[in-house]
């Protein structure tokens, strides 16, 4: 069949081509004079003249803007300009091409449907590079060999290869092996299993007295790595002091919430999502997960399909989703290219792939990102990592998890692939610079519009009372979904009903896939003639692949073949746990003195607003939709110029009554991390806790989350350091009331260099905090309000520099006078000291109100880095009521707010013009 | 008695729900209606009195923000949307919305009908990326039945990247009914972020010669509350995007 190419200019500036060179510039392609851009599609069908024209005019191109030339393959489409290069770049075959499905899709409506299929790409012309520079810079600017390929010159399309399913399964000899030979096949199939696991699957086969298939080998694999069943956290760790922890999550995580036993808390740990109550009528449910491996390969897919990934959690508790948070970690911006790790990419690179791929799937899924933080380090070059949250809210007493025998096992969303095959294992295991080109098919490319598509067919099937049991299909694909679902009455599927993108998959292929946007629900088979009406109402594909059955024993099978005959109790319990050895590092408190070393008071504020760490993301804040759903009351960025950055956002949930509302924060401290965990995961619950307090979220009503990022927990060092962070959460949990109402890990989070030299992240906490704000009306900002307010600094200040800063006692106690007095409307503007001490938390007042404000302190203590202090702005004639308020408690005026704007710490004044400056500099 | 309002609920509209609450508080009776059931009864069309084409990213966008949008309504509503908007009934695209209008060539100009020739389209912002900010806007042309007597500067958020309003020729000022404008009215003239897209004459909205369609990139749905205005901390509660609604419902009633 003929395949037609066609090229699109724009007839007008394309502000791609600015953006591109740009970013070749910034990362040393200086002789880059002039790159443009157009777009390529390809279309192979059997199409007349006319057919090709209307393609052009009503479908390829804007008319206003664009115009396009076509040619029959595979004749040169034409040369460009003299002293320039053609490079051309198109996906690889099997990277989910949403815009391809589209040109098929909407040819047919228009008619012409002699169009069989289609592939998109980019064509650039660059001009003042060589061959061989241009080739470097497509490796390291415009393509991503993960998922494209490029040629210099005219590229030849890829469509999947259309392979008839061979339906072949390989048996896999394992009941003979010596340890050695165990090991060894569990490298070669990327299991990640240890000698105890490959043993216990040896023992399970020797006991049936047969030999696995693959299906069954690799189902194995899947549900026993360590991203989906967390074996270090549930190992058996002794500590080098003698002590032995039976699991982290029972001895420190779960049991503070046990402890804490609040009666708000309506679900911790066991679901998808964490869920607390709202109000009479709505409950609201919060996961966060990390899509680190995915997003270190290909930035942009990685976190794309983190972000559509977390969502599903949320869908998986029948919650329909209101709000996203994104913390991410990079490496430094302005890193040497030469000094990266071979088959690394670029910092810079990364974070922009990561941004647009998290605000890809935001911005078009209609789910408004409102929470967020960016953190550099040199540790996270290697290892970015991506943090999604996810918010969801649903009708009390609606989500259902309870299948019952008879039920039919439906699949419902996107359909099955090739990509993200052994995702799970592939998250638990340390990279290299091959890992990109082995992991390829790990990642891919998310389609956020056929996920709205589940958010609306599940949330109408919810009230309706559809389903018995959801869940989403995450790592693991069907293998981990209907496993889990079925764990305990068993269920029967037929692979062959699994709907395919293109032919050609083995059975355990279509098993694992880790393809996107697909939820999997138990349905009593009277009810899915109205389920298939509501999925066709919103274009949603729905298969009905099975049964459970109550049988106990998880079959798959493949037509008449059975290719899995397991216990579900041996896949989902057989796990041996893990035995693993913990040092703790003697962490002294050391006491440090920062101070020391400030010269110039001004000087080293507007160096501090600067540094990448504290400096303004507005850039990045301004591509996410953080207004979408029309819920959000405080926005992240805020003040007079919307530019001052906010210590939490809150949103009142769309459709609820009353004037309720959420605040989200988060906590996360990796310098901290480096020089004591314990005290390190105080400070971050500390942190995300008094943001959280900051703009009005009532202190006795917050639930938190935990994500670990750590290095490989086999080096019992690493692992002290993760034992102590859970201890500190434990703690810290404990003495806020603060329950974690779900959490989740992300190990082995190392590099190895081709120096043979591990590079691994510092240990990092993620603590996001969700709390209740009664009145959304009486929310706080940080913006300095009016001139001739009183500025106080409420909270036990130490004046003792320590390695990490300890949390005072009186922390909790302050947070709620802080809440009294904003419910009593005493309280004008609140932020929080954190990086950079209370220099940097005035000066973002100052920047957010464009007032000034005259402030006495003592000179060596204005960058202290502490917890539990904020400062806040009272007017004048609330002094005496606002003082009585905090009378047993920690608290000092510090200044004034004054007209004038300049920022006056002691004798040193600084306009709040120059803050500003400093503060945007990253614009 | 109250106008039944009908929000065109598309593959990817996403800001349905927001808009049906602005309806709700400006008295009309609004309903969430998806394509595909609108395919399998046309004629519902007729029972409304109102039509909104809600913001989000029909089709994710692809081959151009509205366009695929567009197509479904030459395709399979031609007739019906044609006669709605000869009626003179109160029509409003927003954001999505908005491409989806100009791309099925009902804004701006004269022509009722659906079609694929295209005098005008959204184009990339001229930043070069996607955006979401706060803009101020002023209402232009009186000829417009949303925008006529809106004294006031409406404040509300944008969120797009395909929001910069280009024309093959230019475009006649009765049918521009709103401009980027600063907050105290005073013209844009262009500059960034004020017009926050590189939009032709700080064009936000696009009406039709018959001024009951009206096309604008913001979000005025997203203003109707007190607590949602940027400012609100400060006592800033102005600019409430809710008249523009009011004028279109209040229209619909009085048909």
């Amino acid at each position: 069949m003929p395949i037609y190419k066609f090229l699109v200019h724009t007839k007008i500036t394309d502000p791609r081509n600015a953006s591109y060179l740009k970013n070749a510039h910034a990362i040393g392609f200086l002789q880059l004079k002039k790159i443009t851009i157009a777009d390529l599609y390809f279309i192979e069908g059997q199409l007349s003249q006319e057919d090709l024209q209307q393609l052009t005019l009503k479908l390829l191109t804007d008319p206003v803007t664009q115009t396009a030339s076509w040619i029959e393959l595979p004749a040169p489409l034409s040369s460009g300009k003299p002293d320039s290069i053609i490079l051309e770049i198109s996906l690889r075959p099997g990277v989910t091409d949403p815009v391809a499905e589209q040109i098929v899709r909407a040819s047919h409506e228009l008619k012409i449907d002699g169009v069989h299929r289609a592939a998109t790409g980019s064509r650039f012309q660059v001009e003042g590079l060589n061959v061989e520079q241009t080739q470097q810079l497509a490796k390291s600017l415009l393509a991503n060999n993960v998922i494209q390929h490029w040629t210099i010159g005219e590229i030849t399309p890829s469509f999947p290869q259309e392979v008839e399913s061979s339906g072949e399964v390989e048996i896999i000899s394992i009941t003979k092996l010596s340890d050695d030979e165990l090991l060894a096949l569990s490298k070669e199939r990327r299991a990640a299993l240890d000698l105890a696991e490959m043993k216990a699957i040896q023992n399970y086969f020797i006991a049936e007295k047969r030999e696995p298939t693959d299906v069954e080998f690799e189902t194995i694999a899947q549900t026993w790595s360590e991203h989906c069943v967390h074996k270090t956290f549930k190992a058996k760790i002794t500590k080098d002091d003698g002590q032995v922890i039976d699991s982290l999550i029972k001895t420190y995580l779960k049991a503070a919430t046990d402890k804490i036993n609040a009666p708000w808390v309506i679900s911790a740990f066991v679901d998808n999502a964490g869920i607390i109550d709202f109000d009479d009528e709505f409950e609201i449910s919060f996961k966060a997960e990390t899509h680190n491996h995915p997003s270190a390969v290909e930035p942009f897919g990685g976190a794309n399909t983190g972000v559509g990934g977390v969502i599903r959690d949320v869908l998986g508790v029948s919650a329909k989703p209101i709000a996203n948070t994104d913390i991410l970690c990079f490496g430094p911006q302005d890193l040497d290219p030469k000094s990266l790790p071979e088959g690394v990419l670029h910092p810079r690179r990364i974070q922009s792939g990561v941004v647009a791929g998290v605000q890809d799937y935001g911005n078009k899924i209609g789910i408004p990102t409102v929470n967020g933080a960016i953190l550099y380090d040199e540790g996270y070059t290697a290892n970015p990592l991506v943090f999604c949250g996810c918010v969801g809210i649903a009708p009390k007493g609606l989500h259902k998890k309870n299948p019952q025998v008879g039920d039919r096992v439906v699949v419902l969303g996107g359909r099955t692939g090739r990509d993200g095959l052994r995702g799970a294992t592939f998250s638990s295991m340390t990279m290299d610079a091959q890992t990109g080109e082995v992991s390829g098919a790990s990642v891919q490319i998310g389609d956020p519009i056929t996920e709205k598509g589940l958010i609306d067919v599940i949330v109408r099937a919810r009230d309706l009372d559809l389903y018995n049991d959801i869940t989403d299909c995450g790592a693991g694909g069907l293998s981990s979904a209907v496993g889990e679902m079925a764990s305990s009455i068993g269920c029967e599927v037929d692979l062959t009903r699994v709907k395919l993108k293109y032919a050609g998959l083995a059975p355990w292929e279509i098993w694992l896939s880790e393809a996107q946007e697909r939820m999997v629900v138990a349905v009593a088979p009277q009810k899915i003639s109205e389920l298939q009406t509501l999925c066709d109402t919103f274009n949603t594909e729905l298969t009905d692949i099975g049964a459970f059955t109550g049988d106990g024993k998880l079959i798959v099978r493949y037509g008449e073949n059975i290719v899995v005959n397991m216990n579900n109790e041996f896949l989902h319990e057989g796990i041996p746990q893990r035995v693993l050895k913990a040092v703790i590092s003697n962490q002294s408190s050391k006491i440090v003195n920062r101070n020391s070393q400030i010269v110039n008071i001004k000087d080293h504020l507007l160096s501090l607003l600067s540094s990448p760490n504290i400096a303004s993301k507005a850039p990045v804040i301004r591509i996410y939709d953080h207004e979408v759903q029309g819920g959000t009351a405080i926005k992240p960025l805020t003040g007079v110029k919307d530019d001052a950055p906010s210590d939490a956002s809150v949103i009142k949930p769309i459709g609820t009554r009353g004037v309720k509302g959420i605040a989200l924060s988060n906590g996360i401290n990796p310098e901290f991390g480096k020089r004591d965990a314990y005290k390190m995961a105080w400070s971050v619950m500390d942190e995300a806790i008094r943001n959280a307090v900051a703009v009005g979220a009532d202190p006795s009503k917050i639930a938190v989350l935990d994500n670990f990022c750590w290095g490989d927990p086999l080096r019992p060092e690493t692992l002290g350091s993760l034992v102590e962070a859970c201890r500190g959460c434990h703690d810290a949990a404990l003495f806020y009331n603060t329950p974690f109402i779900s959490g989740k890990d992300s190990l082995n989070n190392e590099y190895l260099g081709a120096d043979g030299l591990r590079h691994a992240i510092p240990p990092t906490l993620l603590i996001s905090a969700i709390g209740i704000v009664h009145d959304v009306n009486q929310a706080i900002t940080i913006d300095l309000k009016e001139a001739g307010n009183l500025i106080y600094l409420i909270g036990d200040f130490s004046t003792e520099q320590k390695n990490v800063p300890d949390v005072p006692n009186s922390a909790l106690q302050v947070y709620k006078a802080l809440h009294q007095t904003i419910k009593n409307n005493l309280i004008r503007s609140a932020h929080d000291l954190s990086e950079g001490g209370l220099a940097v938390s005035i000066a973002e007042m100052c920047i957010g109100g464009r007032l000034g404000a005259e402030i006495n302190f003592e000179e060596s203590n204005l960058f202290n880095e502490v917890n539990g202090c904020l400062l806040v702005e009272v007017t004048p004639s609330n002094k005496t009521i606002f003082e009585k308020q905090f009378a047993n408690l920690p608290f000092q005026k510090i200044g004034e707010v004054t007209t004038k704007p300049i920022l006056k710490l002691n004798e040193t004044e600084i306009p709040v013009e120059e803050l500003v400056q400093a503060f945007n500099t990253l614009h | 008695m109250k106008p039944k309002a009908l929000v065109l609920q598309a593959h990817g509209s996403n800001r349905d729900f927001d808009v049906i609450d602005a309806l709700t508080l400006t008295g009309a009776d609004a309903t969430g209606v998806p394509l595909n059931e609108l395919r399998n009864h046309k004629s519902l069309l007729a029972d409304f009195q109102l039509l909104v084409v809600p913001g989000g990213f029909s089709y994710a966008d692809a081959l151009g923000a509205g366009k695929l949008l567009a197509l479904d309504l030459a395709s399979y509503f031609s007739d019906e949307v044609s006669a709605f908007v000869d009626a003179g009934k109160p029509v409003v695209g927003i954001c999505n919305g908005f491409q989806v209008l100009v791309k099925a060539g009902l804004l701006p100009g004269k022509q009722n009908q659906v079609s694929v020739k295209n005098e005008a389209t959204l184009t990339f912002n001229a930043e070069g990326h996607f955006e979401c900010r706060w803009v101020n806007l002023k209402s232009a042309s009186q000829n417009c039945i949303w925008t006529k007597d809106l004294d006031e500067i409406i404040t509300c958020p944008i969120a797009h990247g395909e929001g910069n309003f280009k024309a093959s020729q230019n475009i006649s000022s009765e049918y521009i009914a709103l401009t980027y404008v600063n907050a105290n009215g005073s013209s844009a003239n262009g500059v960034y972020p004020i017009n926050p897209n590189g939009s032709t004459m700080d064009i936000a909205g696009i009406t039709n010669a018959k001024g009951n369609v009206l096309g604008l990139m913001p979000h005025p749905e997203n203003h109707i509350y007190t607590w949602q205005h940027p400012r609100h901390t400060r006592g800033e509660t102005n600019g409430s995007g809710l008249k523009l609604f009011a004028n279109g419902v209040n229209y619909a009633k009085e048909m």
